[in-house]
């Protein structure tokens, strides 16, 4: 096993997803074609959790992927590449680690708080502290940035760098770097998508904690009925946003995930030869839109709350309908790779 | 959802359109490029009229005296004591008495540098609100 960069310049891939997208991307550059969602299925992303103790900005986290960081560690393990990763306590050392290692020409991965980027639009500028990006080179003090959710390549100086890797609150970053040392010399990519739907499944499925999985997706939607009372009528439209903004909003690639995983199961199987991947591809594609059609309701909602037959009974019923939906699936899924 | 599905219904994306994993016609899987989706901007909207909303009550009680301008600061960058106590490094009962006028007007230039730093204004800046 050996590093085998490729000698080209660094090719800038766009992404779905920051995580996902990153890994994948670095990947590519190191000679393993991979696309987004099988990076984003083998890293097992899929997740749901409905945290409501949680606070996110006052809001409850409703998270539908699993934690940040996961999704590159079963990736590693599963393709038998391995990553160097480095945390720092101090931020001019953490950054002259970066330049050291940029400066052999090796791009490396960082995740950075989405608040302090300056190239970041408004209207997704909030403390999002696991954001990933690529440094992939520098000139003096401006650094070479392929951001995978933005359309094209961008500089970032080194302060405000410096304060993205280091920024504080939840999730922080520790200025945390990676990149892959290691890539094997071909690799199998049958036993890895097996392990990946395995333990979405098994989370999904087999944990017996109300708060996650298709258990969680219904602690939510008998939660949803209750928001009105529970938050007022003034400020509920506003955690009802806030529910949309998590699943639809930049990175989730539509549906809470759901599109980029049926987008997986359909690449799984042609590499696989399986064909009961593709059945359950579509299954998976009708949920993420039914997770959509929740988003289209509850906008409406957020908009005018007197609007005929929307209501939150009929929200809570649309994600209860998925919950239904995703506990078969996963259990149809769980027969195929057990 | 399927490749002619997906919504252009235009929003302040700038360069970080949505993307969406989506068939098209023959049945392959292609990245598609969304130039926004309607109910997300008006959940988006929704939540930033509720900062700004925030935002001017805060300036009225600093124009009151009841808040000092580092309240005002800390909520234009949505941040709260907790966060903003992680940055400057103090611990959080602190800066929240910083956030009254007669613990703001106690602070020294040290201090005061330290949560102009955070912000990236300068003290003079810190020290007004508009």
């Amino acid at each position: 096993m050996t590093l085998k960069k490729k000698d080209k310049d660094f090719i800038h891939r766009i992404s779905a997803h920051c995580e996902s997208g990153s890994i994948a991307s670095l990947l590519c550059n190191y000679g393993i074609e991979v696309s987004e969602p099988l990076v984003f299925g083998i890293g097992s992303g899929l997740f749901f959790g409905y945290f409501s103790y949680i606070k996110m900005m006052e809001m409850p986290l409703i998270a539908f992927r699993n934690m940040p960081g996961k999704i590159m560690k079963n990736t590693a393990k599963r393709l038998g590449v391995r990553f160097e990763i480095f945390t720092f306590k101090d931020p001019e050392k953490g950054m002259d680690a970066l330049d050291r290692t940029i400066d052999r020409g090796i791009p490396v991965g960082i995740r950075a708080g989405l608040y302090w980027l300056p190239y970041v639009p408004d209207i997704v500028r909030f403390h999002f502290n696991a954001h990933n990006l690529i440094v992939y080179g520098r000139n003096g003090n401006d650094y070479l940035i392929s951001d995978p959710v933005c359309e094209v390549l961008t500089v970032c100086s080194r302060k405000d760098l410096m304060k993205a890797r280091f920024c504080k609150g939840a999730m922080a970053p520790k200025g945390v770097m990676y990149y892959p040392s290691d890539t094997p010399d071909n690799v199998d990519f049958l036993p890895a998508i097996r392990k990946g739907i395995k333990e979405v499944c098994h989370v999904m499925i087999h944990v017996p904690f109300p708060l996650i999985g298709v258990w969680g997706i219904k602690t939510y939607a008998k939660a949803l009925k209750k928001w009105p009372e529970k938050y007022g009528e003034r400020r509920v439209p506003l955690y009802l946003g806030h529910a949309i903004r998590m699943q639809e909003e930049i990175g989730t690639g539509g549906g809470g995930f759901r599109l980029m995983y049926a987008a997986f199961l359909h690449e799984a199987a042609h590499i696989t030869g399986d064909d009961r991947y593709l059945e359950m591809s579509k299954r998976m594609m009708a949920i993420g839109d039914e997770w959509r059609e929740f988003a289209l309701h509850g906008a409406r909602i957020c908009k005018n709350r007197a609007s005929d037959g929307d209501n939150f009974d009929r929200l809570s019923d649309i994600i209860l309908d998925c919950a239904g939906k995703e506990y078969q699936l996963y259990k149809d899924l769980w027969e195929i790779v057990r | 959802m399927e490749k002619k599905d997906v919504p252009m219904d235009g929003g302040k994306y700038g360069g970080f359109s949505h993307k969406y994993y989506v068939p098209d016609e023959n049945g392959d899987y292609v990245r598609v490029l969304s130039s926004g989706w309607e109910p997300l901007n008006i959940a988006n909207d929704k939540f930033w009229e509720s900062v700004s909303e925030d935002l001017a009550g805060v300036l009225e009680k600093v124009k009151k005296g009841e808040l000092s301008p580092l309240a005002y600061h800390m909520n234009r960058h949505m941040m709260d004591a907790k966060v903003l106590a992680q940055y400057v490094g103090l611990p959080r009962w602190r800066v929240k008495r910083h956030l009254k006028p007669r613990g703001f007007n106690s602070l020294d230039d040290e201090a005061l540098k330290r949560y102009a730093s955070v912000f990236n204004i300068t003290v003079e800046q810190l020290k007004e609100t508009p």
